[in-house]
């Protein structure tokens, strides 16, 4: 029997009409729109002024604390300025405008493809690059991944997992990165589990991505301490803490951290960006984003440059088709509606999907017939229904009582209401409110 | 560019199974018990059926349109099943004026006193049956002989009624059993019943359906069968001289009926797979307590209607599993 987690989950249709087109270079856009906050914590603070020269791989913004990270110039040009401009959130956050002048690397940067697998560093050195090279998780949740390599005290890190799962439906960038890059990712994964002072890593893919699976089987052999687990699919598998359940059976207790059960959690796009930093000393300033939907010319897996805009990535797919109703940053599941095509690629840009008008359309929302499939599909046990009538009621104490705040927004209560009832937009209300009776609580 | 796209919270898909699609899978599940009750009661099923559902169609449109103000809902398919339920539950013979006496206490009093779909606490159809019941005791416990039956009665009892009014007289069960119906005829329905109640295979090839279509799961029906199989045989097995084999407890009357197409309402069944077993042996208990002891010959609608009082309680303690909790 493959392995899953138990409790909860769905199965939307996969879609994945990306999965067998090659990683392809993006050409680079006229000009770049650099957030300085691409990550969770506290935003990069600017060190280049209107009018300075860049290169690629430069620094350009600085962090500002320890949950922080470096901002890169993902071109070389001109700061044309420091300015505010939308991004996925659909506010304006500070960033900074680069026109692209040529593309010339800052010097130390290794641009052969040359594999580098030997390394001999500590894993205080390890963490201290990959807390230069501004590396975040690239699953979507954008962490500092420095900050999750160093445990808590008196917490200690048993296993690294990595999480090849891309349980979101037509996301395809992890499962290319894994075909394309298997060994980078490979020596990438020994670096953490270095940085960590763990022995053992695991790998877990669902098993609609079979080629990446053998493929990583068969490398991994020649790697000391790196397994591949087979995961039944199933969403939302890739949440760290439904991972966990499935690879190694723990469960994170409620409120806690991976490691709390000895887990750290990293994507494989993480892994790549980790041996690209330390072997290849090229900072994290590009990514792969998949370009997709069912309207799309010739759906694609792009490697972009952080800052180039939603708009070029849709003409390098034939351009936006005509009956467009909704774009998405992300997948279906988790993404995030976008407004504009103005919006920049960032560190958290897993993909874009253009959705059609009548696939963006909510049915009419009807009355709650008890059915109890929200219940059977929340992979936190939870009781959705209820936590949206209490949200609608204003009744947080009972919100908190019924453990609204372990709810990972994963979309899998909403995504089965028969009734179209939207729980998920009532629950996040509710959690918003709670969060800030708990903070004021601690005060 | 001066487009203008949605922005709306995740998830952008759903599933597309929609409650209406949901409502008419139960419809589907209940055509082959039907179909079966017109062929055994000849065209009066029919009659009984269509009333019904005439009659909670056009109450539940009248009351939302003109009392309530508010769009009628009855398209959605739930009135539709509270129809065929009640006419499920009443004898082939019984005039149009009862049907739909008891068709506005269900959609009236069951349903839209409480609000609507959703809302309700009882089961609307079993709120028509139990009110008709008390309204009027004699028409609805009178039922027409099934066309194959071999005697030239006009009317006769359910097995249940059989083996009550036997004991009742102190009649062994020896002498009762040469009375009742064999088993295969009760699986098949060749027996005296309400249109819905007279054959158990042909429930459960609904339940089935309901079952891989996903519309219940076994928690509900299975525990109530169960429950009911096993306290009756423990009375059979201690004292056969008195008590009745529980294949005719599981087999005759309402209890398919009941266990399959009427506890399982999702409105008013707990949520969680435990609250929906504690709730199924609750009915089960109390079915077979009122067969045994009590002064009705049939208890599962009384069962049904308690346990739907408790269904909110359950909910309120039985909580599902939390990941991560203890
Ligand atoms: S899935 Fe929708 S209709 Fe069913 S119980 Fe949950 S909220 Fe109610
Ligand atoms: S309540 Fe939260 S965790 Fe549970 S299904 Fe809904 S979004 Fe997912």
């Amino acid at each position: 029997m493959l392995k899953t987690f138990k409790k909860g989950g769905v199965h939307p249709p996969e879609n994945k009409l990306s999965a067998g087109n090659p990683i392809e270079v993006l050409p680079l856009p006229a000009s770049v729109f650099i957030p300085v906050a691409q990550h969770i914590g506290a935003p990069a603070t600017p060190v280049v002024q209107r009018g300075d020269q860049v290169k690629t791989g430069q620094i350009i913004a600085k962090s500002s604390s320890f949950v922080s990270t470096n901002i890169h110039s993902s071109v070389s040009g001109k700061v044309k300025k420091v300015d505010f401009q939308a991004d996925s959130s659909g506010y304006p956050k500070q960033g900074i405008l680069i026109d692209v002048e040529g593309d010339e690397w800052v010097e130390d940067i290794d641009r052969t493809e040359e594999l580098k697998k030997e390394f001999d560093l500590e894993g205080a050195e390890i963490i201290k690059k990959i807390q230069e090279a501004g590396i975040v998780g690239l699953g979507g949740a954008t962490f500092p991944t420095h900050v999750k390599l160093v445990p808590p005290k008196g917490m200690k890190a048993e296993v690294l997992l990595i999480n090849g799962v891309e349980c979101e439906p037509y996301l395809t960038s992890d499962h290319r990165l894994m075909l394309e890059k298997a060994d980078e990712i490979l020596v990438g994964i020994q670096l953490l589990k270095k940085a960590m002072n763990v022995e053992k890593a695991v790998i877990g893919i669902e098993n609609n991505k079979a080629d990446a699976i053998q493929l990583l089987s068969q490398k991994s052999k020649e790697y000391e301490g790196i397994d591949i687990a087979v995961l039944k699919v199933k969403y939302p598998q890739g949440g760290e803490k439904q991972l966990i359940k499935a690879v190694t059976g723990r469960e994170v207790p409620s409120g806690g951290l991976p490691i709390a059960v000895g887990a750290v959690v990293s994507n494989v796009g993480t892994a790549f960006a980790v041996y690209e930093a330390i072997q290849k000393n090229k900072p994290l300033f590009e990514r792969v984003v998949t370009i997709t939907g069912k309207g799309v010319a010739k759906p694609s897996n792009f490697r972009v440059r952080m800052g180039t805009p939603t708009s070029a990535l849709v003409e390098a797919t034939g351009g936006l088709p005509e009956d467009t109703g909704k774009i998405i940053s992300g997948g279906p599941m988790m993404g995030r509606a976008i407004a504009s095509l103005d919006v920049p690629v960032t560190k958290g840009t897993s993909g874009i999907l253009l959705m059609k008008k009548e696939e963006s359309k909510r049915e009419e929302v009807i009355a709650c017939i008890r059915c109890s499939r929200c219940v059977s599909a929340c992979p936190m046990g939870l009781e959705p229904y209820l936590l949206m009538t209490l949200a609608e009621k204003q009744i947080f104490d009972r919100s908190e009582d019924n453990k609204i705040m372990d709810c990972i927004e994963c979309g899998s209560c909403s995504y089965t209401c028969p009734s179209s009832r939207p729980l998920l937009d009532y629950i996040r209300f509710g959690k918003g409110k709670v969060g800030e009776i708990i903070r004021s609580r601690k005060k | 560019m001066s487009n203008l796209y949605t922005v709306s919270p995740s998830p952008h898909i759903y599933s597309d199974d929609t409650t209406r699609k949901i409502m008419y899978r139960v419809v589907y599940a209940m055509i082959p018990a039907l179909l079966w009750s017109v062929f055994v009661l000849g065209v009066d099923a029919l009659r009984v059926t269509l009333i019904a559902i005439v009659a909670c169609l056009a109450f539940e449109y009248i009351i939302q349109k003109y009392l309530m103000k508010v769009k009628p809902s009855i398209t959605d398919g739930s009135a539709l099943i509270t129809g065929i339920l009640l006419a499920f539950n009443v004898p082939s013979g019984i005039p149009w004026w009862i049907i739909v006496i008891g068709a506005l206490a269900a959609i009236g009093i069951g349903k839209l006193s409480f609000g609507g779909l959703g809302g309700n606490i009882f089961n609307p159809a079993l709120v028509g049956r139990v009110f008709l019941l008390i309204s009027f005791p004699v028409q609805m416990t009178s039922w027409p002989a099934t066309r194959q039956s071999a005697t030239d009665a006009l009317t006769t009892a359910t097995p249940l009624g059989i083996i009550k009014e036997g004991l009742v007289n102190g009649t062994p069960i020896a002498q009762i059993s040469k009375d009742l119906p064999s088993a295969t005829d009760m699986l098949l329905g060749n027996i005296g019943g309400s249109l819905g109640e007279i054959s158990a295979l042909f429930l459960i090839v609904g339940g089935l359906y309901m079952l891989i279509r996903k519309v219940i799961t076994w928690h509900i029906p299975v525990s109530v069968i169960v429950s009911v199989a096993a306290i009756a045989a423990i009375f059979w097995l201690v004292d056969p001289q008195n008590y009745i084999n529980p294949l005719y407890h599981i087999l005759s009357g309402g209890l398919m009926l009941g266990a399959i197409f009427m506890a399982t309402d999702m409105v008013t069944s707990p949520m969680t797979p435990k609250g929906q077993i504690i709730y199924g042996v609750g009915i089960g208990v109390i079915t077979i307590s009122i067969r045994l002891f009590g002064a009705y010959p049939e208890g599962i609608s009384f069962a049904i209607l308690i346990m739907n009082a408790f269904t909110p309680l359950i909910n309120t303690y039985i909580k599902p599993k939390r990941f991560g909790g203890n």
